[in-house]
């Protein structure tokens, strides 16, 4: 079976989004929750962690953030070094043992929590019913203000247009796309412009970008380019690995613009203050 | 001297991905024939499955017939070959290419042939089938149009569906020119009728003719083989022999089970509903038939499907039907090509499946060159879950050579003391309360002297600057008392 070549068309867009996944959410906002801030987080955006409290704050719920916290263990486990993930990966497990919820501020995190943790724990029985019990629990960010707390947001801000970044994990394991443009459409003076390929990787891939610069480069930098032509103001995304990418290929190019977190946005647009 | 001045042999499968992929990334040409074909390519499919919900039931069916027919394959193989004997197939064995080969080589020496014509074949190009027989004496002419041109321009193919995919109209009319002195066109359909003129005499001549399998039916012994020119049917119905070759792992139960995974490949691979040729194989002609070959011989070939299929993780690789969705919708193999992977699968099936044929030792980096970024994944018509396999392959990759509970023959290939250490390190730091604090101290406050040259991040990004105060920090003081530490 083969065609000789193809009358492309230039431009040609995207995957068709997953459906939705059918996750059941609770119908009554939670009096507490945990935030799992995330390493890159801790080290490089604490102002979105902040944000993201603050936003939780403002929905009422009380926010724990325990001190022990370190790395969802993301890293070791991609680049196959699965022991050493697992080590770190029992460490967070035992500090978010309660009840109550568990917020990511991080899409790929998230999904290490809901998805890969089964697996890393999937030979130990004991472990796996309270790795179980914290997949049910964790929520990405925005996944957790638009349909566990039921956000209302209104905005504040001028008009403006912006470009959101997913990233691919989040988008896959998450549907955090869907989420974060839920939230987006409530502000009203807020216009989110599509970019060319947006579904495509921005290239971060954890590890990937360090052991396959060329191929990583490629692919950041076509994405950049993608985000400068969409003719956004503002570049927003919810996942920190992808903004740490895309950041950096923006100040290594020189540019001007640079992405923020979209707790950030949310809650500078409805009249938060720092 | 002599030994200095010796030139070193030029190795087929030279294992440096990163060196092709450097040069593909820098060849415009190249990435603008790519974009444009895989962004068609993608369109094409999402169209095909416009309806999610079918399209989802779909995939599942189709991972649930694979699984199955996997989980029973060495009954489903003895059937398959009982029912081929009784239809009058001769079915021979092969454990590598090279007994495939000699298997080919022995059915050609049988009736003194000249002339081989080959469709399209994926099997045949893992067994290197032209050079092997080309070595030999032996003609062996591609006549699939895609194969045919990278033949003609001594190449490889670049997609496992479509070979040529690489080349624009461009530079296939300048080849055509050259090689078969026509005038320059780059009208798609001159080209294609110049290729087929060529063609059309040479299934005349040809004492063999070769085919791949798109799924061999145990219930029945049909051979079934799906193509869009009309050269499937011509290479197993005109030469007096039909030698068909195919992969162990190919083999479904029933005919019932190939109507939803004929679906699911012609839509996935170019989104179309069917193809133009639907060729079911079932035996050699008989007594009172005016046509086909007086023989049929069917070569099953492991070449390394064994050692994925000993693995229930790995084994779900064998679901693969080879409709190319992964590399349409791969964002790495958009950028580099598929001749950067340098083996006959490119892309991310052939990231999963080339390290059990080749074995890691020949693609060591293959596992690594993915953002795991899921396109592949969320694509795959028969749900092979490509980024959880290729992180499986990291994990056998950088384990020791010599550990035990050996899955890879060559397991091991990116072991490293030293980045063991530094996992081992980064361990004890992210299980360290004590340690993370002081480590985030630090970070935070020498932020300025994070240099401005660390190494592959600074080749793309500017360096990395942590913040002036840690979340930790900014977070004790905002929640003082709801740090949920018993402490």
């Amino acid at each position: 079976m083969s065609e000789l070549f193809y009358n492309a068309v230039p431009n040609a867009t995207r995957v068709a989004p997953p459906r939705p996944a059918p996750r059941q959410y609770p119908n009554r906002k939670p009096k507490r929750v945990y935030l799992f801030g995330t390493c890159v987080v801790d080290l490089f955006f604490p102002e979105a962690g902040m944000d993201a409290i603050h936003l939780l704050e403002r929905e009422g719920i009380e926010v724990i953030y325990p001190q022990a916290q370190s790395c969802c263990g993301q890293p070791a486990y991609t680049s196959g070094y699965t022991d050493q993930a697992r080590d770190v990966a029992r460490a967070q497990l035992a500090l978010f043992a309660g009840d109550d919820p568990v917020v990511v501020p991080s899409g790929s995190c998230a999904g290490m929590f809901r998805e890969h943790y089964l697996d890393l724990f999937k030979d130990d029985p004991q472990l796996l019913e309270q790795v179980r019990h914290l997949a049910e629990r964790t929520y990405e960010l925005t996944e957790f203000l638009l349909h566990v707390c039921k956000t209302r947001l209104s905005d504040q801000g001028r008009p403006t247009k912006i470009a959101l970044h997913t990233s691919c994990s989040a988008r896959r394991e998450m549907n955090t796309h869907l989420h974060a443009r839920e939230l987006l459409s409530q502000l009203g003076n807020v216009e989110r412009v599509d970019h060319d390929h947006e579904s495509e990787c921005c290239g971060f891939g954890g590890t990937f970008s360090v052991r396959m610069p060329d191929i990583s480069g490629a692919m950041v930098a076509d994405k950049t380019r993608a985000l400068k032509e969409s003719g956004a103001d503002q570049i927003l995304t919810a996942d920190c690995g992808c903004l740490m990418n895309i950041n950096g290929s923006l100040e290594k190019q020189r540019e001007a613009i640079r992405g923020q977190h979209l707790a950030s946005f949310l809650w500078q647009r409805t009249g938060g203050q720092r | 001297m002599n030994m200095q001045t010796r030139i070193p042999a030029v190795e087929l499968h030279e294992p440096d991905f990163r060196a092709r992929a450097h040069d593909a990334l820098g060849d415009p040409q190249l990435r603008g024939n790519f974009r444009r074909a895989m962004d068609s390519l993608m369109t094409k499919r999402a169209a095909a499955f416009s309806n999610p919900d079918e399209r989802e039931d779909l995939r599942s069916l189709g991972n649930a017939i694979r699984a199955r027919a996997l989980s029973k394959l060495p009954d489903l193989l003895e059937q398959l070959e009982r029912n081929l004997i009784r239809n009058g197939v001769k079915v021979h064995w092969a454990e590598t290419v090279e007994e495939a080969n000699d298997i080919v080589m022995s059915i050609v020496n049988a009736h003194e042939a000249r002339q081989v014509i080959k469709g399209k074949s994926m099997v045949s190009e893992e067994m290197e089938m032209n050079d092997f027989l080309g070595e030999r004496g032996i003609e062996c002419l591609e006549a699939d149009m895609g194969e045919y041109i990278v033949q003609m321009d001594h190449e490889k193919p670049s997609h496992i569906i479509m070979p040529a995919i690489h080349k624009n109209a461009g530079q296939v009319g300048k080849l055509f020119h050259e090689k078969l002195g026509v005038d320059y066109t780059t009208d798609v359909d001159q080209l294609i009728q110049i290729g087929r003129r060529v063609l059309r005499q040479k299934f005349f001549e040809a004492d063999i003719g070769v085919s791949g399998v798109n799924f061999a039916v145990a219930e029945t012994g049909t051979l079934l083989l799906v193509e869009n020119e009309g050269n499937g049917r011509m290479v197993t119905s005109v030469p007096p022999v039909h030698i068909a070759v195919t992969g162990i792992e190919k083999v479904v139960e029933n005919l019932r089970d190939t109507v939803p995974l004929l679906s699911l490949l012609t839509r996935s691979a170019l989104g179309i509903p069917i193809t133009t040729y639907v060729n079911m194989i079932s035996g050699p002609r008989k007594a009172h038939e005016l046509d086909g070959p007086q023989e049929v011989h069917l070569v099953l070939l492991d070449n390394g499907r064994s050692q994925a299929f000993a693995d229930s993780e790995l084994r779900q690789t064998l679901n693969c039907i080879r409709c190319g969705a992964c590399m349409n919708h791969c964002p790495v193999y958009t950028r580099v090509g598929g001749h950067a992977y340098g083996e006959v699968y490119p892309g991310p099936i052939g990231k999963i499946i080339t390290p059990h044929m080749a074995g890691l030792t020949k693609v060591p980096d293959h596992p690594s060159a993915s953002s795991l970024c899921g396109a592949c994944g969320e694509v795959c018509p028969v749900k092979i879950p490509i980024p959880a396999l290729l992180r499986r392959l990291r994990e056998e990759n950088v384990k020791a050579p010599d550990a035990p509970n050996r899955v890879m023959r060559d397991q091991g290939r990116k072991y490293s003391r030293k980045e063991r250490f530094i996992w081992n390190a980064w361990s004890t730091l992210n299980t360290s309360p004590a340690l993370y604090r002081v480590f985030g101290f630090f970070a935070t406050r020498l932020r300025s002297l994070v240099p401005g040259n660390v190494g592959p991040w600074t080749q793309n990004h500017s360096a990395p600057k942590p913040a002036a105060r840690s979340l930790h920090e900014m977070a004790r003081e905002h929640l003082s008392g709801n740090s949920g530490d018993k402490q």
